[in-house]
């Protein structure tokens, strides 16, 4: 997806994050760091004490109040983005449905890393996904590049008038976070324009229009405010092509609601999120080379969930693997398996779809793992017998 | 709520002063009752009570807004000692 343009260097997906922060200067910045986020803040911080940014960086005692500082924030009319991971995510729970509910534009960088218990500091996706229904928009990024793009492009669709909803920006922790991969920077005053000014309509600190945030709604409302949020998130999705496109025309590097690797033709798929697409576009690759039809779907816009373009972008193939970063813990595989598989149902003639969890808490996720999968899925279109529909890999 | 698809977004209300049109009177279980002979219009209450529900004229406490009034009792402990001029009394009694 990504072209090469100017301002090439090499920077972890970490500074890439910290770097974006400051080239949008946002006005409040409220943060409880936690590994493997933690340098995002910590270079923020830096810009913050250089005198880099504006930003008011305020430091709280735990990941409830750095959501709960963002949240007051943002009421009172200021531009918030913070950072965190797992047990941060976690310990943000309550807070996160309320900035959607209250329709806040806060946008934050969740570095994807494994819940505990058993405590690990690794990547996988249960923190994200746990967050998947708590009404914030959640892009998902492959690359450094893509994270610092992505992490643009979600001010503007969180702040779209249409919108008005939190923005969660994730991408893999270690992997992602912690590698130096090559990135293509734009300048500050490209971020600037691109952004823009952020005008909320109502904000606490218009002293001239006095407001009430936070009022109790009861039977006779909070269905209608419900209802209007999910249709914010609805129309969202549009958002996002149309922010990704602009994007594409002023930077050279287009964004949709996924990326499709070699699928056209392809009879069987992988559909994997994040990093691991790259390490799955390797054997895709290697597999085309012996003649086989083997293509790959990485969902980018996980909510809203593209369910019809996915549908559509999955008709032609005989069978599909979906592979979750995550366990829902639910006895019916990972979450993305439930979602794109419920979306299939929709097609006349559906692909047989499977399940596999792999590379929980860190664990490799390899090419041969990949392989694997792909040999499975060929046994299937085969024979359009599942034998496996569930398990877990990378054991 | 005739209009319900004109809700101001994420439940904002978008104009100031509005909890006076929101009656708390009705959660009350004790009420404040002044004996005028008594108070002195030091106007103590008037400072105390948190729900701005103790109504002055001319500088002289005249009552209570029991339409707001929570029946707390912050008032009746405030009122000096040498006065006690609130007594609280049970709503429904
Ligand atoms: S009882 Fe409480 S609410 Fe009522 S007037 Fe006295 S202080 Fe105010
Ligand atoms: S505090 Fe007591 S004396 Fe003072 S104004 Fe109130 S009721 Fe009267």
């Amino acid at each position: 997806m990504a072209i090469m343009t100017k301002g090439q260097t090499g920077l972890t997906g970490n500074t890439a994050i910290a770097y974006a922060m400051k080239q949008i200067n946002p006005d409040v910045c409220a943060a409880y760091p936690i590994t493997p986020s933690t340098a995002i803040i910590e270079d923020f911080s830096s810009y913050v004490a250089d005198g880099a940014v504006d930003t008011e960086l305020i430091t709280v005692e735990s990941e409830h109040s750095a959501m709960s500082a963002c949240i007051g924030a943002a009421a009172a009319g200021a531009r918030v983005m913070t950072a965190t991971s797992a047990q941060g995510l976690a310990l943000m729970w309550e807070m996160l449905y309320i900035a959607s509910g209250m329709r806040f534009p806060i946008v934050i960088a969740n570095v994807n890393r494994a819940l505990s218990a058993p405590i690990n500091i690794h990547c996988d996706h249960s923190d994200s996904m746990g967050a998947r229904d708590s009404g914030w928009i959640q892009l998902y990024s492959e690359t450094v590049q893509e994270a610092y793009d992505n992490f643009i492009q979600a001010v503007r669709i969180a702040e779209n008038e249409k919108v008005l909803l939190p923005v969660m920006v994730c991408f893999d922790g270690f992997i992602t976070s912690h590698a130096i991969e090559n990135i293509s920077l734009l300048d500050d005053s490209e971020v600037r324009r691109f952004i823009g000014e952020y005008r909320p309509k109502h904000y606490l600190l218009d002293t001239d229009n006095p407001i009430t945030y936070g009022a109790m709604t009861l039977q006779d409302t909070y269905i209608e405010f419900k209802h209007q949020q999910s249709q914010a998130m609805t129309r969202a999705k549009d958002v996002a092509i149309e922010v990704g496109r602009e994007f594409g025309k002023e930077f050279g590097r287009t964004y949709g609601l996924m990326e499709t690797y070699r699928l056209d033709d392809a009879e069987v798929a992988i559909v994997i999120l994040n990093s691991a697409a790259g390490t799955t576009k390797v054997a895709v690759d290697e597999l085309r080379k012996q003649g086989k039809k083997v293509g790959i779907l990485r969902p980018r816009l996980f909510r809203p969930f593209p369910f019809r373009e996915i549908a559509d972008a999955l008709k032609n193939v005989k069978a599909v693997a979906i592979l979750d970063r995550a366990d829902s813990m639910n006895g019916f595989g990972g979450p993305l398996f439930n979602e794109v598989r419920s979306a299939l149902y929709e097609l006349d003639a559906r692909p047989r779809v499977i399940s596999r969890i792999y590379g929980l808490g860190g664990r490799d996720y390899k090419v041969k793992d990949a392989l694997e999968v792909f040999a499975d899925l060929k046994k299937i279109a085969e024979t359009g017998k599942v034998e496996t529909l569930q398990k877990y890999i990378t054991l | 709520m005739d209009n319900r698809k004109e809700l101001p977004l994420g439940g904002v209300i978008p104009k100031g002063g509005t909890a006076h049109d929101y009656s708390t009177g009705g959660w009350r279980k004790l009420k404040p009752v002044l004996d005028t002979e008594r108070c002195t219009n030091c106007l103590i209450c008037w400072v105390m009570c948190p729900d701005s529900a103790v109504i002055t004229q001319d500088g002289k406490m005249i009552g209570f807004d029991m339409e707001h009034c929570k029946g707390c009792g912050i008032c009746a402990v405030e009122c000096p000692d040498k006065v006690k001029a609130i007594k609280m009394e049970e709503e429904a009694g």
